[in-house]
């Protein structure tokens, strides 16, 4: 079976390819149940490979699967190869899962749009470029898969394309990433040339992180944060989450999809899949937990006081990504690998059902004109707040397990700050996302008319795919329930995967791992804690934002009170720290100037050079013309020689025609270079 | 003589065909136009399929020169009709014949005047690409080399824009003053050569066996350099080449991208390398410098552009500093992606002048604020624009990206700084080349005159099927590509190793002369004779 494993890729792609170029003359039942279809047979076989690899002996479950050589220079040899293993048959899971879900739910969604046909397409593409990210068995397929997910991104965000806006973020979105992409190549490339002059000519994952331990720790604390910079782009991360928040130009269904359960998780994904050299990089793993720690608050901050739905999600997104980050910079990698498949479970709802609630409201964001949709769109609230519950860390859902572990491993490893940061935001996170709760479905609808009257519930293809996420992110956290024998069985499962990594991160924590009795005692009590925080943010929002409530608010507890008693701060949030205009001051207008520069210096420099050189030829002809009219045909004339052969000669070579002169100038040189070469 | 397996003037043929083609055109009459152009393409294609069957019997395991012929020519000088190729030769042959039956393709309806004359300088054009990639004599080299410009200089001057005379000078002149350098070191290695050996040929296999005196070799690499780095073009010298882009007809713009430029990064692996080697490492970290600097400002240049046209110009001079900061990386990875990413261009930017020249045909402006919207007016240009866009980035799974890593992986072994600054050009071509795609393609149709553009036509289509296939081609499977060239590659780098290793031993700086067996081939007399002049002790292997 995993021979095949192959298929899973190439189903989408056939999708793709089917429906990019005949699905202009294909119905649209026809493209969309071909699109949702293939994605439909992947996740089978996805399962089916699910339930091969658990078959297996755990020390079996690595099967790499060779497909033909893709590229050779010298001892640079790199084959399109697939890695079977827990941690990728998880990832395929989640994306063909989610894909699939998300695919029908588009059905629906885009079924107003002309270009369906397009929106299939590229949705298809898409899902072949993540899973080959996921399922690359080396370095080089996963940047295929990379920068192909990168591609995608691009046109899906910039679908309607006629809007500046969407096109503007479709490019913001992969230039951006083509920032970290650099960094990631360089990384690649000092991995491969270090471990190249130890006689290790490979970029497989196998062979890499066999020989890690060979490589001498400077360089590979360089190459994990080159790596890391490719992950800071392509999942979102300070300084290279720019591009997130514009992404959501898109339509909602890509926002889901990539924004949010996949493509935006790959940067995790990597580092994971490398733990066996982020292990070994300890430095590198306090700048991933810090630069993630810090992200998830900062994009929390902004996401407080926002009020576009979409918006809200996005820097959501981005500060679950820094969670997640957080996770795997301490090295808790199963953490970081299990809210990744939780956040693709309530995250996906959660831009689903935001989704469902546009397309309700007439494609209107704004959630300052919403309010009382509950009473309209039954399915949507339900789940969406089952998301936000998920979201907010509330047992037993699945986003409290996952995070709660995280927050624990954090705190275990001894990393008290980015506790306490991680505690801090997870309090905002529950605000924010009940905030947008309060806004959207409680109290009374703000509305105009015209909009309140076309207010309906979504079609069946988009309210299935939402219960069936709102199931997932119920029960998704059942994996990664603490207090077995055994630890979690989403440790379990993807333990082989990182045992690479955990052998060097127990041999350094085995004193902690000595009383492990005290701290199941201890991992329960900050449970409590990390609970009692999410309450609290959903109880303050709920006293600010929920009818019923603000009559027992203090008198200050207020939006507009408290936007203009800290109105420095409220405007820093809502402009959203001014990053981006700083770096529009700091990047991209220098680097306009400097553009500008270039071309006044190639026009005037260069070329001036180069057609002053011109004007001097053309100068010493005019020259030597006056030349031969006065001074020789003078003396000629004086001399009343007969020998104007020497006038017609000269004349000849000033004649003004190319040939003459390069004549001259080979002959000359020849002269020269024929001297030179005889009297040497 | 034929000297090859074959026992056939299969490159005879090659260099022939298009030249019977052109005298064929003189004898018809120029208002059956439809005539002169079924026979161009008739004759193109027929070189083309003449071309692909050499693959049939190319051995890809020598790097030695194959289908060699060779004739007296000037026998008193040393000149000889010598031709043959090797796996470098026969990649560039097949983008020749190719691009030269996409070139009559794209001028059919563009080029309505004069077509007769035309076309025979497409085909004269032909015979003179073919021969520079095959000669293996100097003299013939450069004979062709001066052929391929003079059907150039005309494509240009008649059929161009309105600047097309200045350009043309500008062209043909700065092309011209290279070349001079370039017979300057021809006639100083043939001097050299026979000095040594007492055999004065322009063989340029002869040439190899001798190692010059290294101020020799520094002198003719500088000479050689200058004739190549312009028709490169090498930041500095590239000045001419958004100037004759812009003015040239479409055809003569893609032959200009594929082939003329591939002739100077050709030349440095023929016959700086090769014959230069010692002086190779002393020059090479300028020329990557050079060429990485050409990455980065050709890319800022082409940001700055107003013009679709001189935007794929300078871009033109990015992605030909990455080739040579390839070659000059002087690694296999570096070399045989520089190799690769000759081929590339020549499809990806050909693409995009193809591209350029549909919409010129159509709105006969080139000035990006003039569009927008077109990918709603024209779905089918908008989707094959996208795909050459993409291979021009470097996006993983079109052909871009196989030379640019290779190119980067060898650069990054060179030299780590070079190569971090040369990455920088996947940032900055993703920059402009989506910017620009987003300008023309994207947004509202703003402008009336666009609102009616009809969509690509069959032929249309037909001509850029080739490119969209290899694109995808060699981006997924490039190594079928770079089988070809392994053996020629392999053999260089193994040369640069060898003298490497030989240079390292030798402890010191200076200027310093190395004599070193090359090929193993070397006649003992030769090596003597050369021995004499070395001003250090020989050092055999």
């Amino acid at each position: 079976m995993v021979q095949y494993v192959w298929l899973i890729p190439l189903l989408p792609l056939i999708g793709a390819f089917i429906n990019g170029v005949f699905g202009s003359r294909l119905s649209k039942t026809t493209v969309g149940v071909l699109a949702s279809a293939l994605m439909g047979v992947s996740f089978i076989i996805a399962c089916s490979i699910f339930v091969h690899i658990i078959s297996l002996p755990v020390h079996e479950r690595s099967i790499e699967v060779s497909v033909y050589n893709w590229m050779t220079s010298g001892q640079f040899s790199v084959d399109i190869n697939f890695l079977v293993d827990p941690l990728s048959t998880l990832m395929i899971l989640v994306v063909t899962g989610v894909g699939f879900l998300i695919h029908v739910y588009s059905t629906g969604y885009m079924h107003h749009d002309k270009a369906f046909w397009r929106f299939f397409s590229y949705l298809n593409l898409f899902v072949f470029f993540m899973l080959m990210l996921v399922l690359g068995g080396n370095y080089l397929v996963m940047f295929l898969g990379w920068e192909g997910v990168g591609l995608c991104s691009y046109l899906l965000i910039g679908f309607w394309y006629e809007k500046k806006s969407a096109s503007d973020a479709g490019k913001k979105a992969f230039v951006v990433n083509r920032v970290g992409d650099f960094g990631f190549i360089l990384g690649l490339f000092l991995l491969f040339w270090t471990l190249s002059d130890s006689g290790i000519h490979s970029l497989n994952y196998g062979e890499v992180f066999a020989h890690a331990g060979s490589i001498d720790p400077a360089t590979i604390t360089i190459i994990t944060l080159l790596l890391f910079v490719g992950a800071c782009g392509k999942s979102a991360q300070f300084p290279l989450y720019v591009w997130l928040p514009d992404a959501m130009e898109g339509p909602t269904p890509v926002s889901a999809l990539i924004h949010a359960a996949t493509m935006v998780t790959a940067g995790v994904y990597m580092v994971a899949r490398n733990n066996a050299l982020y292990s070994l990089a300890p430095f590198t793993g306090e700048i991933v937990a810090s630069v993630g720690i810090f992200t998830a608050f900062f994009a929390a901050s902004i996401g407080l006081v926002q009020n576009d739905i979409k918006k809200v999600l996005a820097y959501s997104t981005v500060s679950q990504l820094g969670y997640m980050f957080a996770a795997v910079g301490v090295g808790a990698y199963t953490a970081g690998v299990f809210h990744l498949m939780t956040h693709a479970f309530f995250k996906g709802l959660l831009f689903l059902g935001s989704g469902s609630v546009i397309h309700a409201m007439s494609g209107e964001q704004d959630m300052r004109k919403m309010g009382g949709l509950h009473k309209h769109l039954k399915f949507t609230s339900t789940t969406f707040i089952i998301g936000a519950v998920a979201i907010a860390g509330i047992p037993p859902l699945a986003g409290f397990w996952s995070k709660d572990e995280i927050l624990w491993e954090v705190f275990e490893k001894g990393h008290i700050y980015i506790w306490i940061t991680g505690l801090v935001t997870a309090g905002m996170t529950a605000f924010y996302m009940f905030r947008q709760v309060f806004m959207t479905f409680t109290g009374e609808c703000r509305a105009d008319e015209h909009t309140k009257h076309h207010i309906h519930e979504s079609p069946k293809s988009m309210t299935v795919p939402l219960i069936i996420l709102a199931v997932l992110a119920v029960t998704g956290g059942v994996v990664g329930i603490p207090f077995f024998e055994e630890g979690t069985a989403a440790h379990h499962f993807l333990n082989s995967v990182f045992s690479h990594g955990a052998a060097v991160v127990n041999h350094q924590g085995a004193a902690a791992h000595d009383s492990e009795a005290i701290y199941g005692g201890l991992e329960f009590i900050l449970m409590i804690v990390s609970v009692c925080v999410g309450a609290l943010g959903i109880f303050l929002a709920s006293l600010m934002y929920y009818e019923p409530m603000k009559k027992y608010a203090p008198s200050f507890w207020k939006a507009e009170v408290m936007a203009s008693k800290f109105s420095g701060l409220y405007t820093l949030l809502y402009n959203k720290w001014y990053v981006d205009e700083i770096y529009d001051a700091c990047i991209v207008n220098p680097i306009k100037r400097a553009c500008a520069a270039c071309l006044r210096f190639d026009l005037g420099v260069l070329d001036g050079m180069v057609n002053g050189a011109g004007w001097l030829t053309r100068f010493a002809a005019w020259l030597s013309h006056k030349f031969d009219i006065y001074v020789i045909d003078g003396l000629v004339n004086s001399m009343a020689t007969g020998v104007s052969l020497d006038g017609r000669i000269l004349r000849r070579l000033s004649s003004g025609q190319i040939q003459h002169y390069a004549l001259v100038f080979v002959l000359g040189l020849i002269v020269i270079f024929g001297g030179f070469i005889l009297g040497y | 003589m034929i000297e090859n397996t074959l026992n056939f003037p299969i490159l005879s043929l090659l260099i022939a065909i298009p030249l019977a083609g052109a005298i064929a055109l003189f004898f018809f009459p120029r208002e059956e136009k439809d005539a002169i152009r079924m026979t161009a393409l008739g004759f193109t294609l027929v070189n083309f399929i003449a071309s692909l069957l050499l693959l049939f019997y190319f051995d890809t395991s020598t790097y030695k020169m194959q289908f060699v012929e060779r004739y007296d020519w000037i026998p008193w000088i040393g000149v000889q009709y010598f031709v043959g190729m090797d796996g470098i030769s026969l990649l560039l042959m097949l983008l020749i014949t190719l691009t030269s039956v996409i070139a009559v393709l794209c001028s059919w309806t563009a080029v309505e005047e004069r077509v007769k004359e035309f076309m025979i300088h497409i085909l004269i054009l032909e015979t003179g690409m073919v021969g520079v990639f095959v000669a293996l004599d100097m003299i013939l080299f450069f004979l062709f080399w001066e052929i391929g410009l003079v059907p150039m200089f005309f494509l240009i001057g008649v059929w161009g824009g309105k600047r097309k005379l200045y350009a043309n000078i500008k062209f043909f002149l700065y092309t011209l003053f290279g070349s001079v350098f370039m017979l300057a070191a021809i006639i100083a290695l043939y001097f050299a050569h026979g000095k040594a050996t007492g055999v004065y040929t322009f063989d340029l296999l002869k040439l190899y066996e001798v190692t010059y005196s290294y101020d020799l070799q520094w002198w003719v690499f500088l000479a050689f350099f200058l004739g190549f780095a312009i028709k490169v073009p090498v930041f500095p010298f590239h000045t001419w080449l958004p100037d004759a882009h812009v003015e040239a007809p479409t055809a003569g713009s893609v032959i200009l991208a594929a082939i003329l430029l591939k002739m100077g990064t050709y030349g440095f692996l023929r016959f700086n390398l090769p014959l230069t080697l010692q002086a190779s490492y002393t020059f090479a970290p300028f020329i990557v410098l050079l060429a990485v600097v050409g990455i980065v400002y050709g890319a800022f240049l082409a940001m700055a552009q107003k013009d679709i046209k001189k935007l794929v110009a300078y871009s033109s001079v990015s992605h030909l500093g990455a080739v040579m900061a390839g070659i000059f990386a002087m690694n296999q990875q570096g070399i045989d992606g520089g190799v690769l990413q000759m081929i590339n261009h020549g499809v990806s930017t050909g693409g995009l002048f193809l591209l350029i020249g549909m919409i010129y045909e159509r709105r006969h402006t080139r000035e990006i604020a003039d569009f927008g919207g077109l990918a709603k007016v024209m779905p089918v240009y908008a989707t094959l624009a996208l795909v050459i866009f993409f291979s021009s980035i470097g996006l993983p799974g079109t052909n871009g990206f196989v030379g640019e890593i290779m190119i980067l992986v060898g650069l990054f072994r060179a030299n780590v700084m070079m190569a971090a600054i040369g990455a920088t050009g996947v940032i900055l071509g993703a920059a402009y080349m989506l910017w620009m795609y987003q300008r023309v393609w994207f947004g509202k149709v703003t402008h009336a005159e666009n609102a009616g553009l009809k969509d690509l036509s069959p032929r249309e289509i037909v001509t850029l099927a080739p490119i969209i296939i290899l694109i995808f081609w060699m981006g997924i499977f490039p190594g079928h590509f770079l089988k070809l060239t392994r053996a020629s590659t392999a053999h260089l780098t193994e040369m640069i190793e060898r003298n490497q290793a030989v240079m390292d031993m030798i402890a010191g700086s200076g200027r310093m002369t190395v004599e070193i067996p090359r090929n193993g081939a070397a006649k003992p007399d030769a090596q003597a004779q050369a021995g004499a002049d070395a001003h250090v002790a020989a050092v055999h292997e």
